[in-house]
């Protein structure tokens, strides 16, 4: 168990090596003029030449290499074009709100996702489960940035019910001391007794959160049925059966345990999707995340910060598989 | 010539089992509906000249005291900022995405399936090097590094097509390398060896015929994939530009006024969706025909 853990780690630490390789080469090796790209589309000669040091693009490409590895250990991700400030500042001060929107989703996508596919499995072949397989598939196809548009139609020109954007109404912002703790409004505001933010927060998210939720919902409801459907014609369950348990406690502790390794797989690369999902909406609904952030920064050409971003999300990509991957090592049938 | 006469010879069990699956496929009716509907895509995609209203609405021409008006009996979907028939613009939209969707998959097998075949047909060091290679590309989230290839090309339609095929092709080498590695040791490849036919031929004559079935299987599964990537793509501004009638990119376009002009983004994205749920009706039938588990005859 242990020598997995270390062996998967070890894995982890030369899977990130290896993103780190891919990222320098597309930054580095693959523009003909990477100081030209690095120092933005209306770059002064000067500017260039200065680009061109701070990168240490005339030393040979290993050294280069290094460096960057090392820029990279210090969390140090370069400057942006259009503000001229760190990157990895920036990244932080956008990240609260993004975690804010991956978690509900995530929630949901455990919450709904999981029940739907076990209801879905255990009525195979009935209606609740050909509608919860369309919906699964249907999810899967929509484009999130158009679902995101769909509901500011419904639900805020048509209906009226939610605001169009942002993270909290106007009102509030100017009139109210937002509270600042760990930077995440919705926390800091319950945490702090400032119901009202909450509450107005909370009203902020549903559109976005159901834009972004649409599809871990159906990735894992999916995931969950199929692997269950497998477990469920495995002898033990026909065993426990036999020794009259009842359905709800086969399916719900004996079937749906043992089909938790795939979940939890599912539910690591659902992160993944949202996080990328969240380039497409959070500039939809003005969300101050890191998807906003990237928008702006293609619109802008802002090629330092697209790096940033790219890096850090494949970073956390790769952290969130690892720990995935433990989850599943838990499982003494995998054990090694 | 004679490779090729082979090679056709080498991929009949591959069309017989395209057959058989096609008339599995064909029994459920909702996938039968999926198929009836992929067939019509492709007649608009072909015929879309014929069939748009306004043909040259379709690229840039402008009509503008026609602005933002809404579906009438003349504008089937209404009319775009700058008069443009909206139905005209999304036919058109058809050709783009399924073009585009089959040559960045096209590319994308073309780097990953004879990179696979290496991987599994030598063995050893290549297979350690190129299947650490796919490792570190699949380590991205799908999309995100299609974002940023794009961004370093450029944006474009062809470098969006690019992109998705560079972030594309490991799925494919991998594919193609677990089917290699099984077909590597089997009596005929042996015989070919044993004769002293070359390590190349035999790879690309021998093993790699073999190995097609399931990757041509997933690749026509992932067209639907691709075709919200490129939507997604050039929703970003990373795709096509303007005034390419683009899917993705009209319901960008359509942000600036969609709030007063319901239909402006509606249609472009039912065309999205439409179009990948039947790929992805298919492809997850597909998946259920050639799993010999879930098979039903």
């Amino acid at each position: 168990m242990k020598k997995f853990i270390l062996r998967r780690l070890l894995l982890g630490i030369i899977v990130l090596l290896g993103v780190a390789l891919l990222t320098f080469f597309l930054a580095r090796v693959v523009p003909s003029d990477p100081a030209a790209k690095w120092a933005g589309p209306r770059a002064t000669p000067e500017q260039i030449a200065r680009a061109t040091i701070e990168l240490g693009l005339d030393k040979p490409l290993y050294v280069q290499f290094g460096k960057y590895l090392l820029d990279l250990l210090q969390g140090n991700l370069g400057y942006s074009l259009r503000t001229r400030r760190p990157i990895t500042l920036e990244l932080q001060e956008s990240l609260p709100a993004t975690i804010e929107l991956v978690l509900i989703s995530t929630i949901a996508a455990v919450f709904v996702g999981i029940p739907l596919g076990v209801i879905s499995a255990k009525r195979k072949d009935q209606l609740i489960d050909h509608l919860s397989r369309l919906f699964s598939i249907g999810v899967v196809s929509l484009p999130t940035f158009w679902i995101g548009l769909i509901l500011q139609l419904v639900f805020f020109r048509v209906l009226g019910l939610f605001p169009m954007g942002g993270q909290l109404s106007t009102e509030i912002k100017i009139t109210m001391d937002i509270p600042k703790v760990t930077g995440f409004i919705m926390f800091d505001s319950l945490v702090t007794g400032n119901f009202r933010i909450f509450l107005d927060a909370l009203w902020h998210i549903v559109l976005p959160g159901i834009t972004i939720g649409m599809y871990p919902v159906g990735l894992v409801a999916r995931m969950t049925r199929s692997a269950l459907l497998e477990i469920l014609n495995e002898d033990y369950i026909t065993a426990a059966r036999s020794y009259g348990l009842s359905e709800r406690i086969v399916l719900w502790s004996y079937a749906l345990k043992n089909s938790i390794g795939p979940t939890s797989t599912v539910v690591a690369l659902s992160i993944g999707y949202t996080l990328v999902n969240t380039f497409l909406t959070e500039s939809i609904f003005t969300w101050p995340g890191i998807g906003n952030y990237i928008a702006s920064a293609v619109i802008g050409l802002d090629y330092p910060a697209i790096m940033g971003v790219t890096i850090f999300s494949a970073f956390s990509y790769v952290v969130l598989n690892l720990i995935a991957d433990i989850i599943i090592a838990l499982d003494p049938r995998v054990r090694v | 010539m004679r490779w090729l006469s082979d090679f056709i010879k080498t991929l009949q069990p591959t069309i017989r089992e395209w057959r058989l699956s096609f008339y599995l496929l064909n029994r459920n009716w909702l996938q039968r509906v999926a198929l009836i509907v992929i067939a019509l895509l492709v007649l608009i995609a072909i015929f879309a000249p014929l069939i748009s209203p306004y043909p040259s609405h379709a690229i840039s021409a402008t009509n503008p005291k026609d602005k933002l008006l809404p579906p009438s009996s003349r504008y089937l979907f209404g009319t775009d900022e700058l008069g443009r028939d909206l139905f005209s613009r999304v036919i058109f939209g058809t050709r783009i995405s399924l073009q585009t969707a089959l040559i960045a998959v096209g590319l994308a097998l073309l780097i990953g399936v004879p990179l696979g075949a290496i991987a599994g047909g030598l063995g050893g060091a290549a297979d350690e090097i190129i299947m650490r290679i796919t490792d570190i590309f699949l380590s991205f989230p799908p999309l995100l590094l299609a974002i940023a290839i794009s961004a370093f090309l450029g944006p474009s339609l062809q470098n969006a097509m690019l992109a998705i095929a560079v972030s594309w092709w490991p799925w494919y080498t991998r594919i193609i390398r677990g089917q290699a590695v099984s077909i590597r040791e089997r009596q005929f490849v042996r015989a070919a060896r044993a004769i002293g036919t070359p390590t190349f031929r035999i790879i690309f004559s021998h093993i790699l015929p073999n190995t097609m079935a399931p990757v041509i299987v997933q690749a026509s599964m992932d067209i639907g994939g691709v075709i919200l990537t490129i939507a997604a793509l050039s929703f970003l501004g990373l795709g096509a530009q303007p005034p390419t009638p683009e899917w993705g990119l009209l319901i960008s376009t359509s942000r600036t006024y969609f709030l007063n002009a319901w239909w402006y983004s509606t249609f472009p994205g039912i065309a999205i969706f439409v179009t990948v749920l039947v790929f992805n009706l298919i492809g997850d039938g597909v998946r259920e025909v050639l799993d010999p588990r879930t098979r039903k005859f």
